[in-house]
């Protein structure tokens, strides 16, 4: 998860509580983040599926896209269903090249007049460079600079959040909704990466340290790193992009093809239309699947999958502990005859051969709050 | 037993006749995080210091271990295959790894003692 380009290092607005509360601080996606708290990723991720945690997302890139046909544009860059999105709703797409392969995945938020879009902060400039490309001339493309991202994840979150916004207890899953809390003006999305209900909160860079203090303030809330938030969501089966994910996976190979309505699948119009086309009509060649080590030796990303002779099928590209699993727990590749949940498949792990088998994702069931 | 010694690598050896027992230092536990994996050695395996031992996987990641010195393993800590946390909450106790006999003895004087270690740790800042 780390990233060693040598180009120094960005600082989010929270990054002087981080050093306090004694984070652990590594480079991802060209930002100094915190990895860790002093509790450790394990406690923080259970603490997370049993109450709720504070993370820091703010190094992902924030963008609002307004113009006249704003959701048409959009939709020659995204396979998603955009147009029918209604005020407040959200939707995960992707960003897809001419080949099909995923440039980046996506989330898009309808607010009145114009879109917003989060996108991946190791892939914010690349995207940004894309989309002024794209549909420079149709759309006003701004890039929100001056705000922090904040998620509140876990099944306590509705309710400490409700303390300073009750009006987050009436949201769904996949909506947002602009609200004040003490007096800053956040929007809020009732989403997030880890499987469980709960919040991601934009606020002004000025207004994020004492958002977060605030939250943190609550007796349920720790704080909580990447390393957790890597966990949680390998848990919940969501991808990671440049991955689990990337530009030589299209949307069907990651079993993506749920966020492309019958719509656009109809009518085509996104980058790669002919190819993710071809693949939903007669299925990809190999398929994202759930992977779990039969023992307890993690299979990281790049172990390679064989099957029971030996001969490779495909490769892990994601791979860890699973707190709430107790046990190892990974993502990869496979062709697709081999993608059944319990299929025996045998994975390299420093040379030795080790038995896992194909599983259902996500392995925790997600809690959502669907209303 | 005798007095610990160290390595740069953050292993601690305990001696007691020529058996050597090794793990890994708190300071190493720390930066690691929790531990979840504990690959372990063959017992009767010939090593040599600076060989790969062991491997401590953390949830974050994988991490060789070195052996500190040269010699045949003669017992490795089988708690460890269901309990690898011993490492985190008893790095210098329950959570060591294996136990080697030592073939030259004379590798121990490029070791540290515990002032040399907890100097040579400050200076990593």
């Amino acid at each position: 998860m780390t990233d060693t380009s040598p180009e120094k290092l960005q600082r989010t607005a929270l990054f002087d509580l981080h050093v306090e509360m004694g984070a652990r601080m590594v480079p991802f996606a060209g930002y100094e983040m915190p990895v860790q708290f002093p509790g450790g990723i394990i406690a923080e991720h259970l603490h997370t599926r049993s109450r709720a945690s504070l993370f820091d997302i703010g190094h992902m890139g924030q963008v609002t896209l307004a113009g006249g046909d704003v959701a048409e544009a959009v939709e020659t860059v995204v396979p998603g269903d955009i147009q029918g999105l209604a005020p407040g709703a959200m939707r995960y797409t992707m960003l897809t090249s001419e080949t099909g392969g995923i440039l980046d995945d996506v989330i898009v938020t309808r607010a009145d007049d114009r879109l917003t879009m989060v996108v991946n902060g190791a892939r914010k400039a690349a995207d940004l460079d894309y989309l002024r490309d794209r549909l420079a001339g149709r759309l006003e493309i701004t890039h929100l600079k001056d705000r922090a991202l904040l998620a509140l994840q876990g099944p306590r979150a509705v309710d400490v959040l409700a303390r300073f916004a009750p009006a987050c207890r009436d949201m769904k899953f996949m909506t947002a909704q602009a609200m004040s809390i003490e007096g800053a003006e956040c929007m809020v999305a009732r989403a997030g990466y880890t499987g469980e209900d709960g919040f991601e909160i934009s606020a002004a860079n000025d207004a994020a340290p004492g958002l977060a203090r605030l939250l943190l303030g609550e007796e349920d809330v720790m704080a909580a790193g990447l390393g957790a938030r890597d966990t949680l969501r390998l848990e919940a089966g969501l991808c990671l992009y440049g991955h689990d994910i990337d530009t030589a996976t299209t949307p069907v190979e990651a079993r993506l093809g749920w966020t492309i309505s019958k719509r656009r699948r109809h009518e085509g119009g996104f980058p790669g239309a002919d190819i993710i086309r071809a693949q939903l009509a007669e299925g990809p060649k190999r398929k994202r699947v759930g992977i779990k080590p039969s023992g307890r030796a993690p299979a990281r990303e790049g172990t390679e999958i064989t099957d029971a002779e030996g001969r490779t099928i495909g490769e892990i590209t994601s791979g860890g502990f699973g707190p709430t699993v107790g046990g190892p727990v990974a993502m990869g590749y496979v062709e697709s005859g081999q993608a059944k949940p319990g299929t025996g498949v045998r994975l390299m792990v420093r040379g030795q051969a080790r038995a896992g088998e194909v599983a259902a994702l996500p392995f925790v069931p997600p809690r959502y709050h669907r209303g | 037993m005798s007095e610990m010694k160290f390595s740069e690598e953050h292993e601690w050896i305990s001696l007691d006749g020529d058996i050597a027992t090794i793990g890994i230092t708190d300071y190493a536990q720390e930066q690691l995080g929790d531990v979840v994996y504990v690959e372990l050695p063959q017992v009767g395996k010939q090593v040599k210091s600076g060989d790969d031992m062991a491997v401590v996987e953390s949830v974050k990641a994988a991490s060789e271990v070195y052996a500190p010195v040269s010699g045949e393993v003669t017992a490795v800590n089988e708690a460890l295959s269901d309990a690898p946390d011993a490492v985190n909450s008893d790095a210098l106790g329950a959570g060591w790894f294996v136990k080697i006999r030592l073939s030259d003895p004379s590798e121990l004087d490029k070791l540290m003692d515990q002032a040399a270690y907890a100097a040579f740790i400050a200076g990593l800042g």
